[in-house]
């Protein structure tokens, strides 16, 4: 289990999602997690898009390994999905607006 | 310069520096290929792949490090006492380091994925310094960090495939798995060359071992070759000749005792021979090889000297006193003495010198004064093929050797030793007449008609001198010399 405190309540959701091109894989991230977000976040989140064929020192800076990876930037602590986000309970989970059965 | 990535043949190799490494892959890794190095833990892989890079690097190809397992600075600090300054690479722009974090309480997995920014990554790293060679340390990591293994295997295939497409030459490390040579079965995925490390304990002693297992299009040796990690990082010992297939030199050189080159035929030994030089202790015997070693600096040849027993300083000013000047050759550059005293543990470690020391100094000739006596280290058979291989590696080189050995037991003959050795001088105390002589013989010299005479010889202040023939009856009227 997770020692930090989830923290569904926040007001503010930055979120990153890192992809390599404009793949069927990445598009359907995209998809994925505008949706979940406008189910649960709605109104309280960005989305930053980070192509790595463009900005390949990110990959290193921020440990990126998988692709397509989300990285929760807000709220802290900061937390990495990896996948095309098609599982919605797993994304949920793994972004804390869920607790883990 | 060469272009950054010059297009590779199949059986091109590439050296890796490293030193022996080469010698049993037929020349190196192959060029623009991924080798799998496999092996337990502490057995030697991180310091095999970085020396890898940093030998490349002083053959002017530069390196990228992908550390799945340690930080840059942990690496860093790890290889430093092996003399490798990696921090001082990487500020040239000659090597990069990259550690990957992969953790999984911080990963979890919502679908479908691939590991193309490992590849971004490590394409950047390349390009950054214009990498020839690139290491992965250890992609194993990956199958714990992340589900899916069908997924990361498929991965992995392609990641292999892009190395080689991207014209570098690899390593890739891996754990040693139970009953198989990886845990993760990486050999599979690589076709050109797998090298396993070993590192066990036999009898006290212990050994690391490196084994070839696979090397497409090569014709490499499959036997375990021992290897050290010393100050100076990884070396092989290499068997070079099993197959005794060292040419056999005509040419003789001189003993460095005019008369025991009479008694050899006229010349010496052959050139390229090895000699046992044994006898109890006080006999001579570190005058003779000194007396070589002297003889062959005097011809203008290099002589690599091996004290175990005395330092440099105090076999310069002992020989001295009998007329051998090692002090000239030394101050010529001609002659080195390696002086250290190795410990009962560390036989293999003193081979291990003899080894990087002719490769240090290339010596026409080499003593090793004296080889231990190791039959007393016990019934250590790996011990014994060890020197055998210091043996046919010297003799492969054409390099003329002389060992010294204290014989405890005047019969005591080891079968195995002695086949090793060309030409066997044995010396011997003589009690005669309520005094003790030295006296010589030969015991063997192959294919020379030796003299098969025992003679008496004195120390002198010219050397070595060999007395009439002695039947046993009056004692030579010699001026005997401490």
């Amino acid at each position: 289990m997770s020692a930090t405190e989830p923290d569904r309540g926040a007001d503010s959701w930055e979120l990153r999602l890192y992809v390599a091109g404009e793949t069927p894989r990445s598009v359907a991230a995209l998809a994925n997690l505008r949706q979940i977000c406008e189910d649960h976040l709605a109104g309280k989140y960005t989305i930053e898009v980070i192509d790595l064929l463009e900005r390949p020192q990110l990959a290193r800076g921020e440990q990126i390994v998988a692709i397509p990876t989300l990285e929760r930037r807000l709220p802290e602590p900061v937390r990495k999905i990896i996948g095309d986000l098609s599982n919605t309970e797993r994304v949920l989970i793994g972004l804390d607006l869920r607790p883990e059965r | 310069m060469a272009p950054p990535h010059p297009p590779p043949t199949p059986l091109e190799h590439c050296p890796t520096g490293i030193s022996g490494l080469d010698e049993i892959t037929s020349g190196g890794l192959p060029r623009g290929r991924t080798t799998l190095v496999a092996g337990g833990p502490g057995c030697g892989k991180t310091v095999l792949a970085t020396e890898f890079l940093v030998r490349g690097i002083q053959l002017g190809e530069p390196g990228v490090f992908m550390a799945f397992e340690e930080t840059a600075e942990e690496l860093t600090t790890n290889v430093a006492s092996l003399g490798w300054d990696l921090a001082g690479l990487a500020a040239d722009g000659k090597l990069v380091i990259d550690h990957v974090k992969v953790e999984r309480e911080r990963i979890d997995q919502t679908g479908d994925y691939d590991l193309e920014a490992l590849f971004i990554r490590i394409g950047l790293a390349i390009d950054e310094v214009g990498a020839h060679r690139v290491v992965l340390d250890t992609l194993e990591v990956l199958f714990s960090a992340l589900d899916d293994t069908a997924r990361l295997r498929a991965e992995l295939r392609r990641l292999f495939a892009w190395l080689k497409a991207r014209g570098v030459t690899a390593i890739v490390t891996a754990e040693r798995g139970e009953g198989a040579l990886t845990r993760h079965g990486l050999e599979e995925y690589v076709a050109d060359c797998v090298i396993s490390l070993d590192h066990r304990v036999a009898e006290q002693l212990a050994v690391r071992r490196i084994q070839v297992v696979k090397l497409r299009g090569s014709a490499h040796g499959t036997n375990e070759y021992p290897f050290v990690i010393d100050g100076s990082g990884l070396s092989v010992i290499p068997v070079t000749s099993f197959d005794l297939d060292h040419a056999a030199s005509t040419e003789v050189v001189s003993t460095g005792v005019p008369d025991l080159d009479a008694m050899l035929g006229g010349g010496g030994w052959y050139k390229g021979s090895t000699t046992m030089v044994s006898g109890e202790s006080g006999t001579g015997k570190t005058t003779f090889a000194a007396a070589f070693a002297e003889a062959a600096c005097r011809r203008g040849e290099r002589a690599l000297y091996l004290a175990f027993e005395e330092s440099a300083s105090q076999l310069v000013r002992n020989m001295a006193s009998v007329g051998l000047h090692l002090d000239r050759g030394v101050d010529e550059g001609l002659l080195r003495i390696h002086a250290s005293r190795p410990t009962q543990l560390g036989l293999e470690r003193h081979l291990t010198t003899i080894y990087q020391e002719v490769e240090a100094h290339h010596p026409d000739v080499v003593v090793v004064d004296p080889i231990t006596d190791f039959t007393a280290i016990g019934t250590v058979v790996d011990v014994k093929a060890l020197l055998m291989r210091i043996v046919d590696y010297l003799k492969n080189r054409q390099i003329t050797t002389v060992f010294t050995s204290l014989l405890t037991d005047r019969s005591g003959e080891d079968p195995s030793i002695s086949s090793l050795i060309d030409n066997w001088l044995q010396l011997r105390n003589l009690e005669t007449h309520a005094k003790r002589d030295r006296g010589l013989f030969i015991q063997k010299a192959r294919g020379m008609s030796h003299s098969n005479q025992i003679r008496e010889f004195v120390l002198c202040e010219d050397g070595i001198r060999l007395l009439d023939v002695v039947p046993g009856a009056a004692p030579a009227a010699a001026t005997m010399q401490g």
